[in-house]
């Protein structure tokens, strides 16, 4: 046994400065796996690259939804992973991006503006929800601060419903982009590679970058002294205040932070599904993918979200799709056909949950960092 | 003359009907190194609980250099010079010895509201949480996690962070209870080159009468949570209530 109990941290020594573009936008903290940043540089380069290789709506809006959702679950890793603080709103968060958008580009018009008032808006009004919410119930059992939120969000989300005048109701709101932003527009007449450079294209690309820039921003937050506080309240929250921190000041700091970012999620998920509503950025199904992405993908380490967010919304978009072939390549068989028919998805999905969580507690980033190690 | 580092002004703490410090009133002077003693149950962790902000009185006063610190948290006190060390080792069992210290380092030099640095870029954080590895005599365990080290070397990191945090005045609670007998030395003299310094001040809470002898200019003694001796060593040890009260007991075990 004392070979294996042996510590079984940090033959990496964190410690080192790495200089260099990467380390620096990395904020040194690479993935420390071999097979972990092929998988990312894969990821990163197809998510890149969809316009190009791929033909069709489908493949970029389910790209597109990536990129939101690696912002999304990364910033509730923050929360989740980084403070060990367990709140059920974050969908409030991404829906008050989306209607900020969408209600800013439905009633000011199409245009940039719009969107910047909107999106402002949204933050402003996360920040102070989210700065309220804490102030008020961190200092508070841990419970209590996840039941506060799973109150607030309920309520957010009944509000969106009821006031149907501002906000569609339960239909939603669609609105019209900025004309940069539209299918019609051109930005070169002739293709690229084949694609053409229309407004789509361009929307898709503003929403890889935006969260490619936001995600880059919250690992290099969770790698700063503040970053390290957390962790520290998250180990020890006694010890931490002891050592000076205040604690209800750093976790409601965190809690903003992670809401800001959901925030802009929700824009970028509105902008590019030119729509929305209850159903695409507010309801609670969506705060239960959170979870499952974060959990494994990994907790506490930022590169699980865009692993756990690239799987999940490739087998939501794609596993029924397999199970089709599956099930009609089976067709004569008893049983088989029925259990693997496409209804069934989210059941196998629920398997390969529990599966996973049973094989890989620390998340498919933590099996492959112990891999490596 | 200057305001004492510390002062208590009646301070009481009761759950329920027991009445667990009642009414301590003391000064403590930068320069000097006070031990707290009494019996198991005489209130002696519970009044450092006090003092840090761990438990908020039912009465009295605590003030940090002539300012009155009891209506505030326990992180305000720490920023504002009191640093504890705990009886029960109180680390961050999974982060590295040295990051454990490098908390209180950066705590010390007050750089956790940076969030857009990488932590690692403040070398001169993690030089100063080396050094104060090497004085713990823990350097060749600085990537090892508090809850891989053994129970002496989880207390000499309790040491290091209370060290690290370089307070005006040192609150060690008990700080070689349960240590191998090679190990007691080490902080021993770590704890008489902090008195040496001069201008700090130090509460130990002490069990062991030698450990007290050697290093104590002073002696409280608390009995039921009720201060009941204060003065220099030898003539509290010597005082019939003492004796009484606590040594007494001692002395019959022995």
């Amino acid at each position: 046994m004392t070979a294996t109990s042996a510590p079984t941290n940090i033959p990496f020594d964190e410690t080192k400065v790495r200089s260099g573009v990467l380390q620096s936008l990395l904020s040194s903290d690479p993935p420390r796996s071999r097979v972990l940043s092929l998988i990312l540089v894969a990821i990163l380069f197809l998510l890149a690259a969809t316009p190009f290789l791929f033909s069709g709506s489908q493949p970029l809006s389910t790209a597109a939804k990536i990129c939101v959702f690696i912002v999304l679950v990364a910033s509730y890793d923050l929360l989740l992973g980084y403070s060990g603080i367990v709140s059920f709103a974050h969908t409030m968060f991404f829906g008050i991006g989306g209607y900020g958008v969408a209600i800013a580009l439905e009633r000011l018009g199409a245009a940039w503006t719009s969107v910047g008032i909107g999106l402002l808006a949204a933050l402003a009004l996360s920040a102070a929800l989210a700065a309220a919410i804490g102030l008020l119930s961190l200092r508070v059992r841990a419970i209590f601060f996840s039941m506060i939120t799973l109150a607030v969000a309920s309520a957010m989300a009944v509000l969106a419903s009821q006031l149907s005048e501002i906000t569609g109701g339960e239909d939603g709101l669609s609105f019209q982009l900025p004309p940069a932003l539209r299918p019609a527009f051109r930005l070169l007449s002739e293709p690229v590679f084949g694609t053409a450079v229309n407004g789509r294209l361009l929307a898709y690309y503003l929403v890889f970058f935006v969260s490619l820039g936001v995600f880059l921003l919250l690992l290099r937050v969770v790698n700063s002294p503040f970053g390290r506080v957390l962790q520290a309240i998250r180990e020890n929250e006694f010890r931490a205040e002891a050592l000076g921190y205040r604690v209800v000041a750093y976790r409601t700091a965190a809690s903003v932070i992670s809401a800001l970012a959901a925030t802009v999620a929700g824009a970028l998920m509105a902008l590019w599904l030119r729509y929305n509503g209850p159903d695409t950025t507010l309801s609670f199904s969506i705060m239960i993918d959170i979870l499952l992405m974060v959990v494994i993908g990994g907790m506490g380490t930022m590169y699980g979200a865009v692993i756990g967010a690239a799987l999940f919304v490739l087998a939501q978009s794609y596993l029924q799709v397999l199970m089709e072939a599956g099930s009609s390549a089976v067709a004569g068989v008893p049983i088989l056909p029925n259990l693997i028919h496409p209804d069934r998805w989210l059941l196998w999905l629920g398997a390969l949950f529990i599966v996973s969580v049973y094989a890989f507690p620390g998340g498919i980033v933590g099996r492959l960092r112990q891999r490596g190690n | 003359m200057t305001a004492p580092a510390l002062e208590t002004r009646g301070l009481t703490i009761r759950f329920g009907g027991h009445v667990a410090v009642n009414d301590v009133s003391c000064r403590f002077t930068p320069g000097t190194l006070t031990a707290i003693v009494g019996p198991n149950g005489a209130g002696k962790t519970t009044y450092f609980n006090l003092v840090s902000g761990q438990l908020r009185a039912s009465a009295g006063q605590v003030l940090v250099e002539g300012e009155d610190v009891t209506t505030l948290p326990a992180s305000a006190r720490t920023r504002r010079g009191l640093g504890r060390a705990f009886q029960l080792t109180n680390l961050f069992p999974q982060l590295t010895a040295l990051e454990n210290v490098r908390l209180a380092v950066q705590s010390r030099a007050d750089a956790g509201w940076s969030l857009f640095k990488v932590w690692n870029s403040r070398r001169d954080l993690i030089e100063k949480a080396e050094a104060v590895l090497e004085r713990v005599r823990l350097s060749d365990k600085r990537h090892v996690a508090p809850k891989a080290l053994s129970h002496g070397d989880q207390r000499k990191l309790e040491v290091a962070l209370l060290i690290a945090m370089e307070p005006k005045v040192f609150m060690f609670d008990e700080p070689t209870a349960g240590m191998s007998v090679d190990e007691v030395p080490t902080v021993l003299e770590l704890i008489h080159g902090i008195k040496q310094r001069g201008d700090t001040t130090v509460l130990l809470v002490e069990h062991k009468m030698d450990v007290v002898r050697s290093l104590a200019d002073r002696i409280v003694v608390l009995h039921n949570g009720s201060l009941v001796a204060d003065g220099e060593p030898a003539e509290v040890i010597a005082s019939p209530v003492v004796q009484e009260a606590y040594l007494g007991l001692e002395a019959a075990r022995a």
